[in-house]
């Protein structure tokens, strides 16, 4: 199911409230790559509803050129790190996120990896930690 | 953390190498006196880039690295990760193959219990119990080193059904090991469900309200323990697990008296489904006969030329004619809801593949968890929620 972006905290609302529908469970947050195809990223949320067991997998499209997309944190506190996550591996910023930081790669990682274009073997090394060289 | 200009609080950084954490978590908390005030956790100390690799990796080749996923339940990772192929391609895996898997499935599940239980026991400082159960797993152990080669990664299903099929002598040792299983968790009940410091140490300590619970994400016997009686394997039944009859273990406060309670009983269902599999297993070919998808045996690749080739257009070619597409598949993991999201463009190589690991949806509520509460509460805690860095990190 392909939602706007720009309102996708409002959709994850109304899913979880609504009697009918009520997904209460947020399975899952993450992204897929398509900047070569189609120039977006697709966020894609998994949810859960435990009273009709029921799946469903809702997908917001964001361009590489404003990848932007409201938190889901304010209707499920479970996806806190999911979007810390996506953020981490695409760079994709969460707006009303309490705290948007990188969580898996180092704080000061260079780039963002999961992301198509990046390099696995670049020619200058990243070192997290200081490399002691000897002077001869 | 935030800065605290009146900053009273000692902070303290039970890092990531310590004897209380199970795996490599650090905790930056800061206490006033004993309780915690703020607490804050880190993870990524064990990220290897499975969802990187497995870009550049083909669907076989991949199998591997679903053994390191939960390195203490490896038989579920691997049915997980075949069972989400096997739907994308829409293929039917044979019945033994089935029962099989479900039978390894929950002697892993047995052993990632025991692995939860007893070092958690040791924290609370019952140090027998960790003997009494880790005798049996080392006896599973043994089962799954007959089976599959190797004690932890066992790298055993492959996509259309399994690599080799069960040694002789299997149902017999099988039996024999599960029979000190019982005595195992009835000694430890004996040595914990009535003990006054047990229960002092264990009743409201790590608690956590089912609603609560269900926000962040919790499944398993985590989300059990808190009244929640939800499991996969009941819910939307994979494999043959609607032939198969068990109970789910239900607790009601999910605090760290009931998930221990939880787990010990999961053992005993997962006992009694897998003799309800030893007693129904069909006999019949255990892969799929469709050459394009399943590897050939190794007596051919060594003997004829044609199985030769077909072996080795297999790793560097990869499979044929994947459909476009892409999977969510979700199976019951020992910690809860070990999911794989699958999408495809056609290639050999998967084009995104993300596992969605229980222990990243429960340990975020970790720091509510044990904000404000007392210090050995925290490592407690710690050990009952079952964090398995490898999941937690891929």
């Amino acid at each position: 199911m392909k939602v706007d972006a720009a309102v996708v905290d409002e959709i994850l609302k109304f899913m979880k409230t609504d009697k009918g529908l009520s997904f209460n469970f947020l399975s899952d947050i993450t992204a897929v790559d398509f900047l070569k195809d189609r120039g977006v990223f697709e966020v894609v949320y998994h949810l859960l509803s435990m009273k009709n067991n029921v799946r469903v997998r809702i997908k917001a499209e964001v361009p590489e050129s404003k990848p932007e997309l409201p938190s889901a944190t304010s209707v499920y506190k479970g996806a806190n790190w999911f979007e810390r996550e996506t953020y981490d591996m695409f760079g994709i910023t969460f707006t009303g996120h309490p705290d948007l930081r990188r969580i898996m790669n180092p704080d000061d990682f260079p780039g963002h990896p999961l992301r198509k274009d990046f390099d696995v073997a670049p020619k200058d090394e990243y070192c997290p930690v200081p490399v002691i060289k000897p002077d001869n | 953390m935030k800065e605290d200009p009146k900053d009273d609080l000692i902070p303290i950084n039970i890092g990531p190498s310590h004897p209380a954490v199970h795996g490599t978590l650090p905790i930056y908390a800061k206490l006033d006196g004993e309780i915690i005030a703020e607490a804050d956790v880190e993870i990524g100390y064990l990220h290897r880039g499975f969802e990187k690799l497995a870009e550049d990796l083909t669907y076989h080749q991949f199998i591997p690295f679903t053994d390191r996923l939960n390195y203490v339940s490896t038989f579920i990772n691997n049915q997980g990760y075949a069972e989400a192929i096997e739907k994308l391609l829409d293929i039917e895996v044979p019945e033994r193959a089935h029962y099989i898997r479900v039978m390894l499935s929950e002697v892993s599940r047995i052993m990632d219990h025991i692995t939860c239980l007893g070092p958690n026991m040791v924290d609370t400082g019952a140090l027998t119990v960790y003997w009494y159960l880790f005798r049996v797993r080392e006896e599973l152990y043994r089962l799954c080193e007959m089976v599959s080669g190797a004690r932890m990664t066992t790298n055993y299903t492959r996509i259309g059904g399994l690599v080799r099929d069960l040694p002789e002598g299997f149902e017999d040792t099988a039996r024999e090991i599960l029979k000190g299983l019982p005595v195992a968790i009835k000694d430890t009940e004996k040595l914990i469900k009535k003990n006054r410091i047990f229960l002092d140490r264990s009743i409201g300590v790590g608690e956590i309200s089912a609603e609560d619970a269900i926000d962040w994400g919790f499944s398993g016997p985590n989300l059990r323990a808190c009244g929640v009686a939800r499991d996969i394997r009941k819910d939307e039944p994979y494999s043959v697990y609607d032939d198969l009859e068990f109970d789910i273990p239900v607790g009601n406060r999910g605090d760290y008296y009931d998930r221990t309670f939880v787990r010990l009983e999961e053992m005993n269902q997962s006992m009694r489904i897998i003799l309800q599999v030893l007693d129904k297993l069909p006999k019949g070919p255990i892969n799929i006969d469709d050459p394009k998808i399943i590897l050939p045996p190794k007596e051919e690749v060594y003997d004829s030329m044609e199985g030769l080739i077909h072996h080795f257009m297999f790793f560097i070619e990869g499979m044929e004619d994947i459909p476009e597409g892409e999977i969510y598949h979700a199976v019951e993991g020992a910690n809860g809801e070990l999911g794989f999201y699958i999408v495809s463009d056609g290639e050999k190589n998967p084009y995104r593949l993300h596992v969605r690991s229980p222990c990243f949806a429960y340990y975020q509520a970790f720091p509510s968890m044990i904000t404000g509460k007392l210090l050995a509460d925290a490592v407690v805690t710690l050990g009952s929620l079952n964090v398995v860095a490898g999941e937690l990190d891929r």
